[in-house]
């Protein structure tokens, strides 16, 4: 029975994140437009706007391959397990241990590869100047990111991510630098990720300021649905992340009972509105970067990172 | 036993051009009954088996032992052997000099063997000796180009001073007493000063053939000159006879590490290899070149493996130390895996196009659909990517550089978060140097006729592709059993500590230290992937709709016919270029505009120095030139100055003993 | 000395080789100025602890004068020198700011490496104060040596002086005659060169150090 209702649970996280993803990217949206004294969208348009997609005959270009068709579902299957491992209301739950910080990174990984390759495929120019920048930025931002995992992995003692949550709950961690530069390099590493400004203009098909939306040109129909979707979900992962690690509070842990997951789905629900929020906010605030300027950007969030680990190094020491 | 097998090796050296396909046959027979002996061997954890033959010098034997370590080896090199054999079946029918390539193919397979099984220095430096003349001799194959003659005499070069070095290392292992069997220098004792310089030598001369900075120059040269079937022998396999000999030589024979600072030496060159290999592979546009710069990569990989083995044994961390070698030992079998997979690809490719350089393909995955499925699982093992197997490696990896903490000595609590930064950086631009691979090849549109025409491989070849591909996914999603025919390796190196059985671990997790602390599920990973993108494909094409046709690309409106208009490998690589480039290579662009009217073509021009040859290597040959140019003046000395030179030697000679009693 | 006040010290000493690395990243000097002015800002806070754990009073002083100075005063007049003097606003960094901020996160390395083992019978907030103010005083020199602007120089000059202060204010006992006549130091360093940038402006029509080595006769090209 217990069996049954962890992976109801389980399966529960899963839908759930699926549903809200969509939601996130709505607020994000809306509050943009308010903040630049516009009405904007309701918050339920990206749900609208992915049923009318997937209803949608798609269009293949005459020189697409098989690997076009496939890659949707590959980068959206790859992207919603690695969302769906993050502990969001309840850690401890039943598949939470099938990957640890590296591995989710390393899932993003896989879903960036073959975008990237999708770009590629129909042969056209402004896929490729999407698949190479992307590249060049995930080649800083992974590092990044992993250095951060490392610092964190020094603090907690652990990479598997319900370990970390429980210990930035339980223990008494302290105003610690290193934190604080762990999670500002955490910061920098989502906005390149999740394409957003100062990186990247979700918005835009200028050639100039394209990487993500460079890469999906082509896509239309239901593929495009999914590329979408998953963008959502790793927008929501990151959040998720964010939250997870260094704003657990709320979180339940796994066979709590009713009231306390009900608790953490509220605490949830509240970290995605701030998180929303606080990501409108940067981005109406802030002008896009040159793409050679996204490198120096990335390599700040990198020595952040090295720099938290050898901060503890020193403290550990003293 | 082993040894007979070895024999029929040489026997069957045939000579005619057409027993092609009855060479490979009896190759591919031989390295498969092997295979499986090897296998049985280790995984049974059976006793290590000894042989003496009264057959090189003449109070030395031959001595052989099959010991786990042999037998992991043994597996790898017999694995490739064998799939490089099957693929021969199908890729010689097109060779144009068969009687280059047919004597020497069972011949090198017969050195790599008898490496791993020597048991004493000399027949261990004659077996290395043998397989690196074999494949000279397959690198000079084709040699009337002349970048193939280049590449050869590159080749031999590096060779004789690889040899040169060990030979020096076994002789001061051996010392005095002149004990070269293994058993006797495992016995023997020695100063911690003569054990780093034995080191250094072994580091050296086992580094230059597996391709360690900055003795890596004859790799990507010569790799590529040899027929792809060969070259993925090479690259490979061969690399990983080198590492086995630095294993064998200083984990095995030094015994403990005395030192802190070997662990550091051997970590900071992994690192630094690992980058510069990468970065060298993303500037490449000749597929050959720039998966044999991969390899450099990812040898680097495994000497950080090895470096940080060396540092935990140092500080007695043996369960650590376990982790870490597990990590190489794990890499070792997975690089021989993709890369041979990706070396067969390219023959494939070579074969149906004729062209090596990326610039002049694409659009393959239409005519060569299953070439472009294996193509692409071995970029994707290569790159690291969940749930195939280049990922678990690098995970262990990554998990023994987070051991790193514990270790007390400072410079090398400093070192392992930088070499794991350069690490994580290695795998990503080698993802990104895959997807340029992959998708300039296979993807897009044709840009040039050749790769209009191309045709899918022969079954045997493809047969080949997919065995590895399919070893590539099981190492992937069963790590576990894979970490536990390990345990024995790890063991005889760690002096018995090794990790805890893995598959005993719920739903094959694998879970190095503590469930909590780190785990990862590669069979659970791939089937919630699997899961969820069908469940997603069924639901949508039931309910939603499953309509498509086919129209010309958007191309945001303006399409353009030209293929040429597509991006290629070096515009790919621009930004990455642009800002690792131009401090490593000192990368500069030059863009030469003629004035509007003028009938002549703009020009780019990217200019890159390699900093190893500039700094290393050029100001080694010009030294040796010089010398050697003074000393030519002893070919036109008088009789009388060469009776005085004789005489000056003698003097000295004899001072010298005088002086040293 | 663990705890709240350990911790709260340790953030804000931690958080100025933060900021001394963000000095580095910059490529504008008005952002450049501003950023220095947080960093005097964090020192201000960082003495001001101090002075309140080691209660010893003399060191809120120290804290007010580098708060007024050097956090308010110094950059308001720097906005206004170069207002004035309409000096070009974009940093040209010598050899890229990738290459800075790595050789930056190796200068924290080594002021690690050497200061703890060095301070090894001291007391642990001593020991990181010291560590994390030799980081300051290497950044600030990195900054002065890596730019062309002598505006950049001027503020690399500072943080390294604020690096110092951190230093005396985490070793016991800096008496206030010292740190005044420290601080006027500063200021009349501070004038003299806004003096001579005038006078160079107004000889040479611009401050870039590269323009000047060609009249001094020693261009390199």
């Amino acid at each position: 029975m217990a069996l049954i209702t962890d992976f109801l649970v389980q399966g529960g996280q899963m839908l759930l994140i699926l549903l809200l993803a969509p939601l996130l990217t709505g607020w994000v949206r809306t509050l943009k437009a308010q903040l630049l004294r516009r009405r904007g969208p309701s918050l339920l348009q990206p749900y609208r706007d992915l049923l009318k997609l997937l209803r949608k005959e798609v269009v293949l270009a005459e020189s697409a391959s098989w690997l076009f068709r496939v890659a949707p579902y590959l980068i959206f299957a790859a992207i919603w397990v690695a969302a769906a491992l993050v502990p969001t209301f309840a850690s401890g739950l039943m598949f939470n241990w099938t990957a640890d910080l590296i591995a989710i990174v390393a899932l993003l990984g896989t879903a960036r590869f073959f975008l990237a390759l999708a770009g590629l495929d129909v042969g056209t120019s402004f896929g490729g100047i999407g698949s190479s920048r992307e590249m060049m930025i995930a080649s800083l931002a992974e590092p990044a990111m992993l250095m951060m995992v490392f610092t964190l992995s020094l603090l907690a003692g652990a990479t598997e991510l319900t370990t970390v949550a429980r210990f930035m709950l339980a223990a008494d961690v302290g105003l610690r630098v290193s934190l604080a530069l762990a999670l500002l390099a955490l910061l920098i590493v989502a906005i390149a990720e999740n394409a957003r400004i100062p990186v990247d203009n979700p918005a835009t098909h200028l050639e100039l300021t394209m990487v993500h939306e460079a890469m999906v040109l082509e896509y239309s129909g239901r593929h495009l649905a999914l590329i979408e979707l998953a963008a959502s979900l790793k927008l929501l992962l990151y959040i998720s992340l964010i939250g997870c690690i260094f704003a657990p509070w709320g979180m339940a842990t796994a066979g709590a009972g009713l009231p306390a997951y009900f608790i953490g789905v509220a605490a949830y629900l509240g970290k995605l509105a701030l998180g929303g929020f606080l990501l409108a906010l940067f981005e109406t605030s802030i002008a896009k970067m040159r793409v050679f300027r996204v490198d120096q950007f990335l390599g700040v969030a990198l020595m952040l990172g090295l720099l938290g680990a050898l901060l503890l190094f020193v403290s550990r020491s003293l | 036993m082993a040894l007979l097998t070895v024999g029929i090796y040489a026997i069957a050296t045939a000579r005619h051009a057409s027993c092609s396909r009855r060479v490979y046959s009896v190759a591919l027979a031989i390295s498969g009954v092997a295979l499986i002996l090897v296998l049985t061997h280790l995984l049974t954890a059976s006793a290590p088996a000894t042989l003496t033959l009264p057959l090189s010098l003449p109070w030395l034997g031959a001595h052989f032992r099959l010991d786990a370590l042999s037998a992991f080896f043994l597996i790898v090199v017999n694995l490739g052997g064998a799939v490089a054999s099957l693929f021969a079946l199908g890729y010689g029918q097109h060779e144009r000099a068969p009687e280059r390539v047919l004597p020497f193919f069972p011949a090198f397979l017969a050195g790599m063997n008898l490496v791993l099984l020597a048991d004493d220095a000399f027949t261990f430096l004659f077996a290395w000796e043998f397989m690196s003349l074999t494949s000279w001799a397959l690198v000079m194959a084709h040699h009337q180009e002349s970048a193939n003659a280049r590449a050869g005499y590159l080749y031999l070069v590096m060779a004789c001073f690889g040899t040169l070095t060990l030979l020096l290392a076994f002789g001061m292992m051996a010392g005095p007493n002149g004990g070269y069997d293994f058993a006797a220098i495992r016995a023997g004792e020695m100063t911690p000063g003569l054990a780093a310089v034995v080191l250094i030598l072994a580091l050296l001369g086992a580094g230059s053939k597996a391709g360690l900075v900055p003795l890596h120059v004859w790799l990507p040269l010569a790799h590529p000159a040899a027929p792809s079937h060969v070259s993925a022998l090479m690259s490979g396999v061969m690399t990983k006879v080198a590492v086995y000999g630095f294993i064998r030589i200083v984990f095995d024979l030094l015994g403990e590490p005395m030192a802190w600072w070997w662990g550091g030496l051997v970590l900071a060159l992994g690192g630094i290899t690992a980058v510069l290999g990468v970065l060298y592979a993303l500037m490449q546009h000749d597929l050959k070149r720039l998966l044999a710069y991969h390899t450099v990569e990812n040898i680097g990989i495994i000497f950080i493996g090895l470096g940080l083995a060396l540092a935990f044994q140092a500080n007695h961390m043996y369960a650590s130390a376990a982790l870490a070698l597990t990590a190489a030992l794990f890499h070792i079998l997975n690089h021989s895996l993709f890369k041979s997979l990706l070396f067969l690809g390219t023959g494939a490719v070579l074969t149906a196009t004729g062209e090596r350089d990326m610039e002049r393909l694409g659009g393959l995955i239409h005519p060569m659909p299953w070439t472009a499925l294996a193509f692409l699982m071995g970029a994707a093992a290569i790159s690291a990517l969940p749930p195939l197997n280049g990922f678990v490696s690098e995970w262990l990896t990554f998990q023994a550089i987070l051991l790193t903490p514990e270790l007390p000595q400072w410079l090398l609590k400093f070192l392992a978060p930088a070499v794991g930064a350069l690490l994580a950086l290695s795998a990503a631009l080698a993802a990104a140097c895959f997807v340029k691979a992959f998708g300039i090849t296979f993807l897009g549109r044709p840009r040039s006729p050749a790769a209009t025409q191309a045709q899918e491989t022969d079954r045997y070849s493809l047969v080949a592709m997919f065995t590895l591909a399919a070893l590539c996914l099981l190492a992937g999603i069963l790590p576990g059993l894979v970490v536990d025919s390990l345990a024995p390796v790890v063991g005889l190196l760690n002096g018995g500590a090794q990790l805890a059985t893995q598959h005993t671990q719920p739903w094959l997790t694998l879970a190095p230290i503590v469930d909590a602390k780190s785990a990862y599920n590669g069979l659970l990973v791939l089937l919630f992937m699997a899961l969820s993108g069908t469940a997603a494909a069924l639901l949508i094409h039931r309910f939603a709709s499953s309509a498509s046709r086919r129209g010309p690309a958007w191309d945001c409106g303006f399409p353009d016919a030209s293929p040429a208009t597509q991006y290629t490998a070096g515009s790919f690589a621009q930004p990455i270029r642009r800002v690792f480039g131009s401090i490593v290579f000192q990368a500069r662009e030059r863009v030469t505009m003629p004035p509007p009217g003028d009938g002549r073509p703009a020009r780019l021009e990217v200019q890159l120095r390699d900093p190893v040859w500039d700094y290393g290597y050029a100001p080694i040959t010009m030294a040796v030139i010089a010398a050697s140019t003074r000393a030519n003046h002893l070919q036109y000395l008088t009789i009388r100055r060469y009776l005085s030179l004789v005489f000056g030697a003698l003097v000295v000679l004899l001072l010298g003993m005088a002086l040293w009693r | 000395m663990h705890g709240l006040e350990f911790d709260i010290a340790h953030f804000l000493a931690g958080s100025m080789v933060v900021i001394s690395l963000l000095l580095l990243y910059q490529d504008r000097l008005y952002a450049l100025i501003n950023v220095f002015a947080g960093h005097s800002l964090t020192l201000a806070l960082a003495v001001g602890w101090q002075a309140y754990i080691q209660e010893a009073h003399h060191l809120y002083v120290t804290a007010g004068i580098a708060l007024v100075f050097k956090a308010i005063f110094i950059p308001v007049a720097l906005h206004r020198i170069i207002r004035k003097l309409g000096i070009h606003r974009t940093l040209e960094v010598v050899g890229g700011v990738g290459r800075d901020m790595l050789a930056g996160a190796a200068l924290v390395a080594l002021a690690i490496l050497v200061m703890l083992p060095v301070t090894a019978g001291a007391d642990a907030l001593a020991r990181e104060d010291l560590a994390f103010a030799l980081a300051v005083v290497l950044l600030g020199l990195l900054l002065m040596i890596s730019r062309h602007n002598a505006v950049s120089l001027v503020i690399g000059f500072m943080s390294l002086e604020n690096g110092l202060v951190l230093a005396a204010a985490g070793a016991r006992g800096m008496p206030l005659a010292v740190e005044i006549s420290v601080a006027f130091s500063v200021l009349i360093a501070l004038i003299v060169i806004g003096i001579f940038l005038f006078r160079i402006r107004e000889r040479f029509d611009s401050v870039d150090m590269q323009a000047m080595d060609a009249f001094r006769g020693e261009r390199r090209r």
